[in-house]
């Protein structure tokens, strides 16, 4: 892919070293590396309790974990101290495997109160572009748009859900985004529509992490570099055949090592 | 004006007062007063002189609905605006009004139902000097739509006793909402206001009564609904305003095919007490009645939430349920939930239950990761627990006007 003659050094989502435990003092992550530049998706692969969410929540800030060293750099700009919603308002986004229910408040209040949150004080949403946009993101991810007055994620089934977590991936348009197990639940109609909203928001401005157990979501999904987790940290990164190699093998061949 | 109270209610007026005074003041240990604050009964501070209100202010300040089907004004318990579009099938007056021109259609309704849940002292002050409030009677297969929206203004100083009466006819609708306001933030009121609702056979009758006094008030609010065959009434009660308030409410189902919804949403900050107390009385077999509370509690405010679903002997296929929720929004709140079952027939479907949980980490996180900062993430999901119950009353106008209280009260909790 082309860039222009910017300096794009800066324009990645950088972790470097991390190390986070649980607040009993266990670690979870053990020295995670990886840069993801903006233009690329990259997607993280490994067995259950690799660390893979537990990465994505200490990027996204969720306070149950302690970052004990490393650091997460946004365009070269250390956020390891900012807030959640701060982290979000810089840029992250992060796609729940488990999307919380959000009683009595309406999809579509709940994405304006986010967009509301972007702006500055005193400045308010214009309310007939929003529902354009709104609309138009809800087509292109075969949403009803009884959608827009139900409660956040009340009653959805799971494919439901994460639409719902791509339609406000559409519409905050963050610079980095993060899909944990989003594939995770999905009958393979809904995984084409998910892929469908994560593809037209490929952009050479814009870095994706997707979290995945499974090969399956990349097959609609392309990444440029698939890395392998295992134990918190990366045991192996490579391009995109990296994944369908696993498919084929599984994760067995990351405990060979040991038994030799 | 001066009217000429018809004989029955002077009767009733001086029986009243002896009964108040023969009945004795709650005391603590009294189990339709448990956890309740027992010194908010002492109203000895109240000077009985009012303080001074300008009326046509006031008359601008009564802002509810957008297009009321009728609206009224009260100050102190007198009329001091009214403005009315309702056919001229449909009465609709100023109570003291009706005393003089309906004086039979009232007796037939009025105060019918023995206080049972607590208050009787206080109806009986309340019947012995009340002389204001409106009655409303729809007669058969009348549909009102839209709302018919009341004020009642109180200044300092003073008790008032408003009451509002409403009969259905058959195959009627209609809607009423009260709005309490205090004329001032710093002068303390006393309120002890009443609502007989008579919902006649199949027909839908729709209360709200909006509580937004000032902090140094009181109010004690009765509601006695009866329900009869394949009627739906629905009482709803949002309380933001006063000191302490007392909610009593009572639903008798009557009828076959009953439907009774007892809803209620309640935003104590500070030092704020609501103290509420429900009976859902199923009196006929295969009636339907459903309540649903919701407190929001702030700062070292308390609520009380005693409610009871009974069923008669002879009430069969009875459905009743009963939920009270609890948000608590901080450490120093108090929630207290007594909630019961009494059942005499069979074919019974009855639940109840009752829960107090704080926002969790977790739901907060899920708002926190779209960007919206804490502070504004809880009022979200407080204001949405509210919500729900407000949704149940399935008329935009009125949501609107209920919602709009609800936000002014977390605009200033937000303040704080």
């Amino acid at each position: 892919m082309k860039s222009t003659t910017l300096d794009i050094s800066a324009r990645s989502l950088q972790i470097n070293n991390l190390h986070a435990t649980l607040e009993n003092g266990t670690e979870i992550l053990k020295g995670v590396s990886l840069e993801i530049p903006t233009g690329e998706i990259h997607a993280i692969m490994g067995p259950n309790g690799s660390g893979k969410s537990t990465l994505s929540k200490v990027i996204a800030g969720h306070e149950s974990y302690v970052p004990t060293a490393g650091e997460i750099l946004l365009d070269g700009v250390d956020i390891s101290e900012m807030s959640i919603d701060e982290r979000s308002r810089a840029g992250i986004f992060l796609a729940f495997q488990y999307p919380n229910e959000v009683p009595g408040v309406s999809n579509a209040n709940f994405i304006r109160a986010a967009l509301q949150a972007r702006l500055p004080k005193g400045e308010e949403i214009d309310a007939v572009a929003y529902y354009k946009s709104l609309y138009e993101k809800m087509d292109l991810l075969e949403m009803d748009r009884k959608f827009t007055g139900r409660a956040v994620n009340e009653g959805f089934s799971g494919g439901e859900k994460k639409r719902n977590e791509i339609l406000q991936m559409m519409m905050l348009s963050p610079k980095y985004c993060i899909l944990d197990e989003t594939d995770s639940g999905l009958d393979i109609d809904a995984l084409k529509i998910v892929a469908k909203g994560v593809n037209a928001m490929r952009s050479a401005d814009r870095g994706m992490l997707l979290i995945t157990h499974y090969q399956r979501l990349l097959d609609y999904i392309k990444p440029d570099q698939v890395h392998v987790m295992a134990e918190g940290r990366i045991v192996k990164s490579g391009g995109p055949e990296l994944a369908l190699e696993l498919e084929e093998h599984g994760y067995d061949f990351l405990k060979e090592p040991a038994l030799a | 004006m001066t009217s000429v109270l018809p004989a029955w209610l002077r009767a009733r007026q001086q029986a009243a007062q002896q009964r108040y005074e023969s009945t004795p003041t709650p005391k603590r240990g009294d189990e339709q007063w448990r956890f309740s604050n027992i010194k908010q009964l002492n109203f000895e501070n109240l000077s009985g002189k009012a303080s001074p209100a300008d009326a046509a202010d006031l008359i601008s300040r009564s802002v509810g609905l957008a297009t009321p089907t009728a609206k009224f004004v009260f100050l102190n318990d007198e009329l001091i605006h009214s403005e009315s579009s309702l056919a001229t099938s449909i009465i609709c007056l100023p109570l003291a009004e009706a005393f003089e021109k309906h004086s039979d259609l009232v007796e037939q309704h009025f105060m019918k139902q023995e206080t049972r849940l607590g208050s009787a002292k206080y109806a009986a002050l309340h019947e012995a000097y009340v002389k204001s409030g409106l009655f409303v009677q729809v007669p058969e297969n009348q549909i009102v739509e839209g709302a018919i929206e009341v004020h009642h203004w109180i200044s300092g100083g003073v008790t008032i006793f408003p009451h509002t009466l409403v009969v259905t006819g058959k195959s009627s609708q209609v809607r009423v909402v009260d709005i309490f306001h205090s004329v001032d933030t710093e002068t303390s009121g006393l309120v002890i206001a009443f609502n007989d609702l008579s919902a006649g056979q199949n027909s839908s009758l729709d209360y709200i009564a909006i509580q937004d006094l000032n902090e140094v008030s009181r109010i004690i609010s009765i509601n006695e609904t009866s329900t009869a065959r394949d009627a739906r009434a629905k009482g709803f009660v949002l309380n933001t305003g006063a000191a302490w308030a007392r909610n009593e409410s009572l639903s008798r189902l009557e009828g076959p095919g009953a439907h009774s919804d007892m809803l209620s949403v309640s935003i104590p900050d500070r030092e704020q007490e609501y103290d509420q107390r429900t009976y859902q009385h199923h009196v006929s077999e295969g009636a339907y009645s459903d309540l649903l509370y919701k407190n929001t509690l702030y700062g070292h405010s308390k609520t009380v939430f005693s409610g009871l679903i009974s069923v008669d002997e002879k009430a069969h296929h009875t459905d009743a349920y009963q939920t009270c929720r609890n948000l608590l929004m901080t450490d120093d709140c108090e929630a207290n939930s007594m909630p019961g079952l009494e059942i005499n027939a069979d074919q019974v479907k009855c639940s109840h239950g009752s829960t107090s949980a704080q926002i969790s980490d977790e739901e907060i996180f899920y708002l926190q990761a779209r960007g919206i900062d804490p502070t504004r993430a809880r009022q979200l999901i407080a204001r949405g627990f509210s919500v729900e119950v407000v949704e149940r009353l399935k008329d935009e106008s009125i949501e609107a006007l209920v919602l709009s209280y609800i936000d002014e009260k977390f605009n200033g909790i937000a303040k704080d």
